[in-house]
Formats: structure tokens, C-alpha cells, sequence
């Protein structure tokens, strides 16, 4: 977590225009791509900075708070599309801004970014767009270069830590002499990888202030197809720049091949085929041709290495050059040193390698699950015991999908549960009761607008707010309902009650999400109400942003009946002891990892569950 | 503007003796301590003048999930991830965690350093069978040590346990791991000593020390004729195949529609139909566990399993 003071890699303040400090030896630090990435927006003069968290690009937000306010006004926004609002307006008003965000952050973006391409920049505008391939924590693995490719927005693709600072930079000296926003992509890789980088002093550009010019900054249609033609224009200069840009690099080597690639695929390239001629593309849209052009007529055979969609080998073929790409490398996961290997192999460009096997156990399944005393697992107990339809949404929740709690029906995108629920509602085939599970982040994110959705079509469904009071899937941030800013002090705070009674909904009520009987007993209820009713099931996480610990339960072996009640929960602090009752397993509970939420206590029928301070 | 990256060096380096990228892949269960761990080797590779890779995943890591750091360091380091079959070390913090990643090994030359400790997820205690085990891997030390020549198998809280700091026993494994590199005893205590608190430095060197001697001085014959750890977790039944049905007879006379068992069957296998009597809707999932039975203030359930006589 983020919160205020002084990162250890970031110098006390800055001076506005100066640039003195030449004594570099000793600025290499050890630095995340996140890390570098936050360095490279302070020290481009970034006067305002925002984000919505969202794995891998979380940590990108949180570096930037660490250095001085005064410096960078960096806040968490309510979605995507806020904080690239925000962006836009600090940069409307002359000053270089930035926003970072998930891949699928861009699409709940994309309306403003579609627009705002027209209009251009006046402060510098850089947006940081973390793609997941290989879907590490995501609910997909959309290539960020095609929503740029429809937004004309072009794309610089760091291959390591260093270059994703020096991009940074570079995004924004590009950005303002072309009239563009930029995007810089990363990948979780990238993004989750230290390495050695080199960093500078932070330079501020004077600012310009809001520059008057309606036909610019007023998107209409006489003014948009004013500005579209100059879309056309910014690409094809952008290609141009490119073509002699330092951000593209040829390595020479051999002619019988020659690979094309990008970001963080260059190092796997680097690692396996060393010496081979190696183009690569700092910039992946708009492409350098003729840069491409002469690199293809270098070398006898072409191919391109690039994680996901074909995005520059369509273009390459475009350019009449035959080209492989995704016959060998495969277009979905994510790539390793192994999986550019094996694609060279079936080049025939490297020998087959040797491999004896070794000793390969069958690993075990270990997927990720609710924490031990986590306040969600109540919540779809209960809804179990309901046998509802349950909609569901996304953060630490969507693990009550799988085994054992399997609460969960649906899950599409943040927010989406709510008006999954009312489209279940009025499609009326659904004979049990229809209930939307949302967290508090998401809620605030996109919840709000399909709530009163709901209310106003007279949806007959029940929303169970997860409130736990943190975003807590991405590792703990404040959110507007927490009353916490990002650099940890005290800010105003959404009132979940009020706000929800505000929107017509009659029935609202507030549980204990310990509690799982009256958690119970309320869902019947809520159930019941004809129309929109929402229950709060309110908890604090037990892991962020501090971890709650209380006194750890304990099992009574002779009174336990190893009926699995208990197991059913998922707590990972339960276990099998190794003793049998009438052949089945009784339990046991570890005392480090059991955080004493009672649960266990509560559903167990033979009451063998204690807390030894009670006996 | 930027010029092309050049592979970056502290002050000072010192000539450098290896000539391809070392590799250690640290792998273990979310909230072990695999990214410290990972973040002390970093730092002393830095601080020996080596370019360093240090490559994690954050997201799911701390849910309990599998949790793997790949730190690589040489001249010069290209790919942040280590290519299958190439970690000349892995060090493990949780046993079958280390079992995941043994094909990332280096054959013949690879280091296997793992910690004992298991840890076994709700996943695996599915098999609700009577007398079912876990879903643990089946590997045993034995196992491994016979087939991994240079394997190393400790059981590092127990040695942190003895020193007093339960908490000290991922120091324990870096001591165990400074054996199989070569970077002087002296400055991976320097690092250890910015890593944790203060007042902790004392007893964590003592643990890295530890760690150290257990690992010098092991001799893998004696140790391998005299392992006491020969536990297996892995999924097998103690049942009989087709010993393991249970039945529910239900005496719908006597059911009055309380809802009692419906609630509380641990495998929701029971229903109320629409005449309020209960019905056994899912009999493959009902495990016999004869709560229905206890539970029902009517005396309208039978539970019959093979080895139980009912009451
Ligand atoms: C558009 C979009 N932005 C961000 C994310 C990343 N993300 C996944 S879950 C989540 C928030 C979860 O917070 P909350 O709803 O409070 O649930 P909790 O994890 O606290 O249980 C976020 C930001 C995403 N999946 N999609
Ligand atoms: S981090 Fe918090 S909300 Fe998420 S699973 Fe753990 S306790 Fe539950
Ligand atoms: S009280 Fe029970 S359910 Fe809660 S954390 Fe402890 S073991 Fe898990
Ligand atoms: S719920 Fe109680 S009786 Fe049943 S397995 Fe758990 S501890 Fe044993
Ligand atoms: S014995 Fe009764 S309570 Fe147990 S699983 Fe079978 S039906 Fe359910």
C-alpha cells in the first residue's frame, strides 16, 4: 500500500526547468517495471496523475504517490474512465498528466479516449495499459494494440524495466509534438519484473495554461470532421518518425532470418537466438514501414514474434512481404524463453532439443482461495442455503465460484452483476430467487448506474453488497467508500445506506457478515420483498489494509463427526486431522492461519468447534 | 531522448566469473515469503556487480495460491523468466510446491534445496470417500533424494524452532541456499541485515548460520538411510472399491416438513418436496456422514452404511 512519505528511490523535491544533476553512476536502482515506470511519470514534470487499480498495473499509482504532493497530484478514481476524464481535463488545462489502468480498464475508458484522440493534448498525455497475457489475474486477454489501432492513439512497447521509464518520457515529448495522447502497453511481465535502471532528474515543462480553440476542444460533428482528417495525418507522421525514431532498433546478425518483435518478447528472442538480425520495435503502431521494409529485404526469411494478436505481422504482410508469425508462436498465453524456442524449432531455424525426462510429479491443484476469516465466505453460505440464482461480479468473491463454496452462477465484467440479475429478472424463466453479488469497489466502479437500472424497471432482485471496506482482489486500496485518499489521509466518504435509499430502493438493510444466522434470516427477507432489495454484509477484509487477527478456534477431536460442515466453508486454516469418525475424516484447525472469525463454530452441528479462552 | 538500453552495472564490479545467467526459481504458497527471499538474492546479486532479473507475479499470489520468483543474475540477463529445465537452483518453500516446479530443474547440475513443510490446501480434501486421504502429491523425500542428486530436504521451522524464531525460518533456507552459491558468508549477512527489523538481525543471522551448517553438513547416504519423514499425503482410499455406499431411508409418515436436515446435509443432497416431506434429491453425493439422521427431532431418517449397524 501506498500511503504518505518518501520512496526510498525518490530524491526530495524537484525544481521547475533544471536539470543538473549529472552524477549517475550512482542513480542505478533495482526497480520494477511498475516502479520505473511511476519514476519515468514523475520525472517527465507529471502534475497530475490517476488510476484505477487493477493487477498488473496497480502498483504503477501507488509508486507515484510516494513522491512529494506538491510535486504530483495522484488520486485513486472511481473507474477508468474517471481517471482518464481527469487526465484529460488536467491536460485541457496545459499541464502533462497521466493515467494508468488494466487492459479492460481501457474498454470501460475507451468512450472518452475515442473522442478525446480527436481533440489531441495540450499538457502531454501518456496512458500505461497492462495487458495479461496468459490471463495471471484477469477475466480476459484482449491486445490493448487493437483498441489503439481504432483510436489512432500510437503504442510504445517497452522490452524491460529501463526502457519502461524511458518511454514514459519519451511518450510525452511524442505526445505533445504530434498533438496525441500516447499509450504506453505493458504486460505482466514487464510490469512484475526488477531489474537495474538508470534514472534521471525530474524535469517540468512550463506550463501553457488552458489554450482557447473551440474547433479543437469541443468535440461536435462540424468540429470532429474538422479533426478526423488530421487523424489520417497524425498517423501517417507518426509512421515517419518512427521509421528514424531511436524506440525502433535493428540488431544485425545473420541473413537467413530475421525476426521482428516487440516488448517484452524481445528478451525471450535475445535468450534463445542470440545471434540472429533482430528488429526490434520500440513502437508498435503506427509501424515504421520502411524501416520494416528494408529490415524484410535484409534478411531471406521474416518472422515476427509478438505475444497475442498478429498486430504487426498483418501489417508486415500488408506490406507485401511473407511473413510467419502465429503458424509458429501461438496467439493465446503468455510466451517464455521455452515457447520461442520451440517455435524456432519448427522453423527449422534451431535443433531440436535434447530433453530426457526428468522427475515431473503430477502438481497438486492449488487455487487461489478466500483467506482463513475471510467476511465473504458468510455471505455465500448463506446464499446457499437460500438456493438462489446468484449473479455474480468481480474481486476476491468470484473465488466463491469454485470449489466448495460454488456460489456463484455468472461472473462478466466489473459491475455487470447487477444488470445480469435484472435481465434474469425479465427474461422470467428463473423460479429461484434472483440475487446480484457485488464488492464495495465494484459497486462504486459501475454498480451504481445498473442499481437504479433496477429500481426504475421494477426488477424483482435482491443485490448482496459486499462490503469489506477496501478493494481488496488488486491488494488493499481505498476507494471513495473507504473515506482514505491514496496517500493515506482522511477524505469524505460515500454512505452506502443513504446513497442506496437515495435511489428508490425501499428495502435496504446493514448485517454483520460474522453472523451468518441473521446474514441468513435477512437474505429470506430480502428475498421475499417484492422489488428491489439490497442487503450490506458488512466486514472489514481480514488481510488489508491491516491484517485483523483474533484468538484461533479450536476443534474438539472427540466431538468432532467429520461431517465436513465445516470444510464446506473453505477456510484454508481447517484441514483434514488424520483421525476417522465411522471412516470419515475429522478436522482440525491451524493455529497460526485461523484468524477467529467463528464460522466454523457457527455452521458445526455437533458444536465441536471452541475458543480454548471460553472453556 | 533516450538512447538503446546497455545492460546496466553497479560501481565497482568486480570481474565477473560466470559466463551464461545463473538462475534460482524460489517457489512456495502466498504469505511463505518467496518475494523477500527472492528480494534478498536480488540485492546481493546487484551488490556483486551483476546484472539481476527478478521476475514475480503479483494477483491471485497472496490467496493462498502457488506463489513462484525467478531470479536470474550473469553479465548479461535477458529473458526475466528462467527456461525450463535451466534453474540451476530451486528452493522451495512448501514441499509440494517444490514438486510443481521440478521440471524446471537442471538436470545432473541442479540444486534442489526444500523445506519440509506442508501445507494442504481445502482443494485437496475433497474426496469426501470414508476414509479417503488427501489430494497431496505422492512424492516422498525418499523419493526425490533418490532421484535428484543434489536434493536437500530441511525442516527449517523446526530448526528456527530450536533458535527460539519461529519466524526465522525462511532465514534458515537462505542459509541452506548460500551453500549452493557462490557469494562470500559475509555479504549475504550484510544483505539479511537491511532485509529485517533491527531488533531481529541478531537471531536472524544466527538462523541464516544455521541453515548454513545444516546444509554443509549433509551426507546424503546417511540421511537417506535414515529418514524418519516418510509421509505420503497422496490420494488413496482405506475403502474398498464399491464398499462405500451409504443409503437414506426416509419414514415419510413421520417427516413433518421441518427443513432440519435439508439445512444442514453437508452435500445439499437432500430436498423438501412439494408435499413437505424430504426426499434424497443427489444420493451419489451423500457421503453417509448420518447428520440427517442425528439432526431430525422425528426419528424419520435411517442412515445405512456398510460397517455401521443403525441404532
Ligand atoms: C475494468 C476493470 N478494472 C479493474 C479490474 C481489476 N479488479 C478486479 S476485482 C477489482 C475490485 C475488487 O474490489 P471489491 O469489489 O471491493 O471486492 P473485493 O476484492 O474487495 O472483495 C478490481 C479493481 C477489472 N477486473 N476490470
Ligand atoms: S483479501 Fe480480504 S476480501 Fe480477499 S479473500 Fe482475503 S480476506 Fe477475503
Ligand atoms: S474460526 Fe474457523 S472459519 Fe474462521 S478462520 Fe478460524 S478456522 Fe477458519
Ligand atoms: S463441522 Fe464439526 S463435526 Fe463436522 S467435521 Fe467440522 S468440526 Fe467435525
Ligand atoms: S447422511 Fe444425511 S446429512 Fe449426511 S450427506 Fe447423506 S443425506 Fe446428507
Amino acid at each position: 500500500m501506498a500511503k504518505a512519505g518518501t520512496a526510498a528511490f525518490a530524491p526530495q523535491g524537484s525544481k521547475e526547468g533544471t536539470n543538473n544533476n549529472t552524477d549517475v553512476a550512482s542513480d542505478v536502482k533495482p526497480l520494477m517495471g511498475n516502479e520505473a515506470i511511476a519514476r519515468g511519470v514523475w520525472e517527465a514534470g507529471v502534475r497530475v496523475a490517476s488510476a484505477y487499480p487493477g493487477t498488473p498495473s496497480t502498483e504503477i499509482l501507488e509508486n507515484v504517490a510516494r513522491f512529494p504532493e506538491q510535486d504530483i497530484k495522484a488520486e485513486w478514481a472511481t473507474n477508468e474512465k474517471v481517471a482518464l476524464d481527469v487526465a484529460i481535463g488536467a491536460s485541457f488545462a496545459g499541464v502533462r498528466a497521466f493515467v494508468a489502468m488494466k487492459h479492460v480498464g481501457l474498454n470501460v475508458a475507451s468512450d472518452s479516449l475515442m473522442s478525446m484522440t480527436y481533440i489531441g493534448v495540450n499538457g502531454g498525455l501518456v496512458l500505461v495499459v497492462c495487458d495479461d497475457p496468459g490471463i495471471h489475474s484477469s477475466q480476459n486477454e484482449q491486445d490493448t494494440r487493437l483498441l489503439a489501432r481504432l483510436a489512432m492513439v500510437p503504442v510504445l512497447e517497452p522490452s524491460d524495466a529501463q526502457e519502461a521509464l524511458d518511454f514514459v518520457k519519451q511518450g510525452y515529448d511524442i505526445s505533445e509534438q504530434f498533438d496525441t495522447p500516447v499509450i504506453v502497453r505493458s504486460t505482466t511481465r514487464l510490469s512484475h519484473t526488477r531489474s537495474l535502471v538508470r534514472v534521471g532528474e525530474r524535469v517540468v515543462p512550463i506550463s501553457k495554461g488552458f489554450v482557447d480553440n473551440i474547433t479543437k476542444n469541443v468535440m461536435v460533428p462540424s468540429h470532429a470532421r474538422i479533426r478526423h482528417p488530421r487523424l489520417i495525418e497524425r498517423e501517417r507522421d507518426l509512421a515517419e518518425f518512427f521509421n528514424s525514431s531511436d524506440l525502433n532498433r535493428w540488431e544485425r546478425g545473420g541473413t537467413e532470418y530475421g525476426i521482428i518483435t516487440c516488448g517484452i518478447s524481445y528478451s525471450y528472442v535475445k535468450e534463445v537466438a542470440s545471434d540472429a538480425s533482430v528488429l526490434k520495435l520500440g513502437a508498435s503502431y503506427p509501424l515504421a514501414e520502411a524501416l520494416i521494409r528494408e529490415f524484410c529485404e535484409s534478411v531471406d526469411r521474416v518472422l515476427v514474434i509478438e505475444e497475442l494478436e498478429p498486430v504487426i505481422e498483418e501489417t508486415v504482410r500488408k506490406l507485401g512481404f511473407e511473413v510467419e508469425g502465429k503458424s509458429l508462436f501461438p496467439r493465446v498465453g503468455e510466451f517464455s524463453p521455452s515457447v520461442v524456442r520451440e517455435g524456432l524449432v519448427s522453423a527449422g531455424l534451431l535443433p531440436v532439443a535434447k530433453s530426457t525426462p526428468g522427475l515431473s510429479p503430477e502438481p497438486l491443484a492449488r487455487p487461489p482461495v478466500l483467506c482463513s476469516g475471510c467476511p465473504h465466505t458468510s455471505s455465500y453460505m448463506a446464499l446457499r442455503a437460500i438456493n438462489a440464482r446468484v449473479a455474480g461480479d468481480i474481486g476476491c468473491y468470484t473465488l466463491a465460484a469454485i470449489e466448495p463454496l460454488k456460489a456463484i452462477d455468472t461472473c462478466v465484467a466489473m459491475g455487470s452483476s447487477i444488470g445480469n440479475a435484472v435481465g434474469m429478472y425479465k427474461a422470467g424463466t428463473e423460479n429461484r430467487p434472483i440475487v446480484a453479488t457485488i464488492g464495495d469497489s465494484t459497486f462504486i466502479h459501475a454498480g451504481i448506474p445498473p442499481l437504479i437500472d433496477a429500481v426504475y424497471s421494477r426488477a424483482d432482485i435482491t443485490v448482496l453488497l459486499l462490503d469489506n471496506h477496501t478493494t481488496a482482489m488488486t491488494g488493499g486500496q481505498d476507494h471513495a467508500g473507504t473515506g482514505v485518499n491514496l496517500r493515506g489521509k482522511q477524505t469524505e466518504r460515500v454512505d452506502f445506506e443513504q446513497l442506496i435509499h437515495s435511489l428508490g430502493v425501499k428495502w435496504v438493510r446493514k448485517v454483520d457478515s460474522y453472523n451468518l444466522g441473521n446474514l441468513y434470516k435477512c437474505l429470506q427477507d430480502a428475498v421475499r420483498h417484492k422489488g428491489v432489495s439490497v442487503i450490506i454484509s458488512d466486514r472489514p477484509c481480514v488481510l488489508d489494509p491491516v491484517k485483523i487477527k483474533g484468538t484461533s478456534f479450536t476443534v474438539r477431536a472427540e466431538s468432532c463427526v467429520g461431517c465436513q460442515s465445516c470444510m464446506n466453508l473453505g477456510c484454508p486454516a481447517l484441514s483434514w486431522s488424520g483421525e476417522l469418525y465411522d471412516g470419515h475424516n475429522k478436522v482440525e484447525i491451524n493455529q497460526l492461519e485461523c484468524m477467529g472469525c467463528s464460522l466454523c463454530a457457527q455452521v458445526c452441528p455437533s458444536d465441536a468447534i471452541y475458543l480454548p479462552t471460553e472453556e | 531522448m533516450t538512447t538503446a538500453v546497455k545492460p546496466v552495472k553497479a560501481p565497482n564490479t568486480p570481474p565477473l566469473t560466470i559466463p551464461r545467467p545463473h538462475n534460482v526459481l524460489i517457489v512456495g504458497v502466498g504469505g511463505q515469503g518467496v518475494i523477500m527471499i527472492s528480494k534478498v538474492l536480488a540485492t546481493l546479486c546487484q551488490e556483486q556487480g551483476f546484472e539481476v532479473k527478478q521476475s514475480e507475479v503479483h494477483g491471485m499470489a497472496k490467496r493462498g495460491g502457488a506463489v513462484f520468483s525467478h531470479v536470474r543474475f550473469g553479465e548479461i540477463v535477458h529473458s526475466p523468466t528462467i527456461p525450463e529445465g535451466e534453474a540451476d537452483v530451486l528452493l522451495a518453500l512448501e514441499w509440494a510446491e517444490g514438486m510443481r516446479w521440478m521440471p524446471y530443474l537442471r538436470q545432473q547440475s541442479g540444486t534442489f534445496i526444500a523445506d519440509t513443510q506442508r501445507i494442504v490446501p481445502p482443494f485437496a480434501c475433497r474426496n469426501r470417500t470414508r476414509g479417503a486421504r488427501t489430494g497431496y502429491v505422492g512424492e516422498t523425500i525418499q523419493t526425490v533424494m533418490e532421484q535428484v542428486e543434489n536434493s536437500f530436504a530441511l525442516d527449517a521451522m523446526g530448526i528456527a524452532k530450536q533458535l527460539g524464531v519461529v519466524k526465522a525460518a525462511n532465514t534458515v533456507l537462505l542459509g541452506a541456499l548460500s551453500t549452493a552459491l557462490d557469494f562470500p558468508t559475509e555479504a549475504w549477512k550484510s544483505v539479511i541485515s537491511k532485509f529485517v527489523p533491527p531488533q531481529t538481525t541478531k537471531v536472524n543471522l544466527l538462523a541464516f548460520d544455521a541453515g548454513r551448517e545444516w546444509a554443509l553438513g549433509f551426507d546424503r547416504e546417511s540421511e537417506l538411510r535414515n529418514i524418519k519423514d516418510t509421509r505420503s499425503l497422496h490420494q488413496e482410499s482405506t475403502v474398498e472399491a464399491g464398499a462405500d455406499y451409504s443409503r437414506v431411508e426416509i419414514t415419510e409418515e413421520w417427516c413433518k416438513g421441518c427443513d432440519i436436515c435439508v439445512k444442514f446435509c453437508p452435500e445439499r443432497c437432500l430436498i423438501m418436496n412439494e408435499k413437505l416431506i424430504v426426499e434424497m434429491a443427489e444420493p451419489e453425493l451423500c457421503t453417509g456422514c448420518r447428520m440427517c439422521e442425528w439432526l431430525c427431532p422425528d426419528f424419520a431418517i435411517t442412515v445405512h452404511t456398510p460397517n455401521h449397524v443403525p441404532l
